[in-house]
């Protein structure tokens, strides 16, 4: 136990992009901290689903792990080696440990390339492998992914949307990779078409113990797929845990409304709506201290918290085990839950006493 | 809160008839649709991409393309009138005052070069009733942002598209398509880009102004969250047909056609993890090249030799909810399998 460093660290990872003004002398006047200060860990054949809403920085974690952006500060390790430290062979060898599909299968996939070719390419890159053992490759990819090994030289263009997403899958796999990085896999397909790729990619973890971070909007999706979950408000990390734990008691106000917000899959499912007020904040110049204060439904309706939540950063704690949450709610660590500040619903009542029962009540089928 | 009576149709569409034609020869985007909507209700239309969603509602305004599509043949009955029997001239007095549309992506439908205002006023200038002389254009304006939660409507007025969000955006976009209380308003998918909690607050606004107006709304979407949200009664499309129809409840607990099935199988929940999705292979046939039977046979479970012969017909599985599937007829059973 704990010899060998797990598959992926990230450590205090910051991404700050310089805002500028001006089109020849370019004057800097803002930072856009678009990630600042977030950690997590991917076990090998595990998957970590990163959710929040548009801008709150899915992308640039994903980016900044796959070597496209360098960090601001902070760390990504790969098996304990820090990969933008990486040169030559080593460098190599981290290309073709960790691959990406994205969200769009016509921008990741060149025109021009066949099928074989798209494929073949990212083996070629990185390993050295010869022409039948690519062939063969090939065809066993294509089988993997559900498509027929006579398709092999036929164009994208040729293809559905799903089936692309699929190439992309395959020439993802091709090198035999450890990670991948999926930015929304499946939110450009059709509904019909999400669930053949999630259990494609889920199959395929189970056969290879590939890892995959997983971005995501749908909540639903990264639940079905996820074993550890993130949640990403403006650039930070408000809670983290086993999916299971923070699907079942989530505990951030943050988490709670979005979780809220998410649709439920079925009409007699009705649950306490929390609407927030506001829209995302600008991560230019977010808010002070806690960065959801502005529309945080429990600050907004205790001053004397609101005070604190102004002032004071809160990081992330552990509040049982496998779960972690950044707010002064919780930052007794061991606390019993402060009830009484859980109510956040306008006729939540007593129910909302604990997020236990509140939560288990979002979900309970209502009999009309 | 305007008392409608709930027991009217609005709104029925009879046989719709939509197809284009192009070189590879006559696409049904659009090939047969009937269903009704009554006062006050939510109809929602869902089915995967292409199936003819947005062509049905186009129809409706007489806003397919054109000269690329037509409309063949159909009846269209608004608050009484068979409007596909109007001529262009008097559709235009129809759209926006009778029926009108939130389109999919809001940048479409506002001019980037006009303010919020000008176009408010635009659209209102439809309206020539009592209170728009007395209130002023500008004044009704102001209201219709406030009606739709904008803050500080008469500074709104002023500004172009781009410098507001998404979420405003599309409230904009509301405004402008309710600026003339229509009795029907069709959104088709109004909040795809729209993140989680904007999309919320967007839609129980949509409810809002429903249970204030008594408006019907007709909901396209792909999103069976949405529907269970908004809609009391479905109607799923497949390859250009409505395939089933019923109320919002019977759709979800006993979907009478297997696609429907299929369909609300394949969605992750976020109130449990389902060990395995259900997974619907293939895909839709080509709308220039649709089968004699059942367009689902190719992907459907349950299919016997019977589907391919004839399209199936409108089999009446419960007090308003239909479904067009072999399953349900009398002598199914008998029906020799594959
Ligand atoms: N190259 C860049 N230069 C300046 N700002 C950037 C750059 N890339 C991203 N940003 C900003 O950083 C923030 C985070 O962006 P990011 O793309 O990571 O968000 P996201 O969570 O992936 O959002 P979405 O769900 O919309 O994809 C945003 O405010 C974005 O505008
Ligand atoms: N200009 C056109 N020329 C030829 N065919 C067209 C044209 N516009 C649409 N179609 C076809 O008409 C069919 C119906 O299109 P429609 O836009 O109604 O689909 P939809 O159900 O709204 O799909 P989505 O969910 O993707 O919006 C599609 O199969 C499409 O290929
Ligand atoms: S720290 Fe304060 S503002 Fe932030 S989520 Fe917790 S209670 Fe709300
Ligand atoms: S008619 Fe036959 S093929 Fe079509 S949905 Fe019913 S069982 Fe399936
Ligand atoms: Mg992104
Ligand atoms: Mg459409």
């Amino acid at each position: 136990m704990g010899v060998s460093p797990p598959l992926l660290e990230v450590i205090d990872l910051k991404k700050h992009f310089a805002v500028t003004k001006g089109l020849i002398l370019q004057k800097i006047i803002g930072q856009v901290k678009a990630v600042d200060g977030i950690s997590f860990t991917i076990n090998e054949g595990e998957t970590h689903g990163l959710v929040g809403e548009s801008g709150c920085g899915k992308t640039t974690t994903a980016k900044t792990v796959l070597r496209l952006e360098e960090p601001t500060s902070g760390s990504v390790k790969l098996y304990g080696k820090d990969v933008h430290q990486l040169k030559g062979d080593e460098l190599k060898e981290y290309r073709a440990t960790v691959q990406a599909v994205f969200q769009d299968p016509w921008s990741s996939l060149s025109p021009r390339m066949r099928v074989r070719d798209l494929i073949a390419e990212a083996l070629i890159v990185n390993r050295r492998v010869s022409k039948e053992e690519v062939a063969a490759r090939v065809s066993e990819l294509l089988d993997h992914v559900g498509l027929h090994p006579a398709q092999a030289s036929l164009f994208p263009h040729e293809f559905s949307g799903g089936q692309r997403q699929r190439i992309a899958v395959a020439s993802g796999l091709a090198s035999y990779p450890k990670l991948i990085l999926l930015d929304e896999p499946v939110s450009a397909l059709d509904v019909s078409i999400r669930a053949q790729i999630l259990n494609l990619l889920w199959d395929l973890q189970q056969e290879y113990g590939v890892a995959y971070l997983m971005v995501a909007h749908n909540l639903a999706t990264v639940r079905y797929m996820a074993h550890k979950t993130s949640v990403m408000y403006l650039g930070k990390i408000v809670e983290q845990g086993d999916t299971e734990e923070i699907f079942n008691y989530p505990l951030h106000p943050y988490t709670r409304a979005l979780f809220s917000a998410a649709l439920s899959s079925h009409p007699d499912i009705v649950r306490d709506e929390i609407v927030l007020p506001g829209e995302v904040p600008s991560p230019i110049d977010p808010p002070s201290g806690c960065s959801f204060h502005p529309r945080c439904p429990v600050a907004l309706s205790e001053p004397d918290l609101m005070k604190r939540c102004k002032g004071e950063l809160p990081v992330l704690t552990e509040v049982a085990p496998g779960h972690r949450v950044a707010c002064h709610l919780y930052s007794g660590g061991a606390d019993p839950l402060p009830a009484d500040k859980l109510k956040m619903h306008k006729d939540g009542g007593k129910a909302a006493a604990i997020a236990k029962k509140q939560l288990a009540a979002m979900t309970t089928r209502v009999e009309d | 809160m305007v008392a409608v009576d709930k027991s009217e149709n609005v709104l029925s569409v009879n046989n719709l008839h939509t197809y284009f034609y192009n070189r590879w020869g006559t696409v049904k985007a659009v090939d047969g649709v009937s269903f009704t909507v009554k006062a006050g209700e939510t109809l929602g239309i869902v089915g995967e991409s292409g199936c003819g969603k947005t062509m049905t509602a186009s129809s409706l305004l007489r806003l397919h393309p054109q000269p690329a599509s037509r409309i063949i043949e159909g009846e269209i009955m608004l608050d009484g009138d068979d409007i596909m029997q109007y001529p262009e001239s008097q559709m235009r007095d129809v759209r926006g005052r009778k029926i009108s549309m939130i389109l999919q992506d809001p940048q479409t439908s506002l001019n980037p070069v006009y303010t919020i205002g000008n176009q408010l006023v635009e659209a209102l200038t439809h309206r020539t009733d009592e209170t728009a002389k007395e209130r002023g254009l500008r004044k009704l304006a102001e209201e219709a942002l406030r009606d739709v939660k904008v803050a500080a409507p008469n500074r709104r007025l002023l500004d172009f598209p781009h410098q507001m969000s998404g979420g405003m955006k599309q409230r904009v976009v509301g405004a402008v398509a309710m600026a003339c209380s229509p009795k029907v308003i069709i959104a088709d998918e109004p909040t795809t880009a729209l993140d989680v909690t904007i999309q919320l607050q967007y839609l129980r606004l949509l409810k809002d102004i429903q249970a204030r107006t008594g408006m019907s709304i007709i909901f396209i979407t792909h999103d069976f969250g949405i529907v269970a949200r908004m809609c009391d009664r479905v109607a799923v499309m497949y390859a250009g047909r409505i395939v089933e129809n019923g109320p919002v409840r019977e759709i979800f607990n006993n979907p009478a056609h297997p696609y429907t099935a299929a369909l609300i199988g394949s969605v992750p929940r976020l109130e449990e993890r389902v060990d395995r999705l259900f997974q619907i292979e293939g895909q839709p046939p080509q709308l220039y090249d649709l089968p004699v039977g059942c367009r689902f046979k190719a992907r459907c479970t349950f299919a016997k030799p019977v589907c391919e012969e004839a399209y199936p017909t409108y089999y009446q599985v419960d007090e308003n909810h239909n479904a067009a599937c072999w399953r349900h007829d009398p002598l199914w059973e008998s029906a020799p399998p594959y």
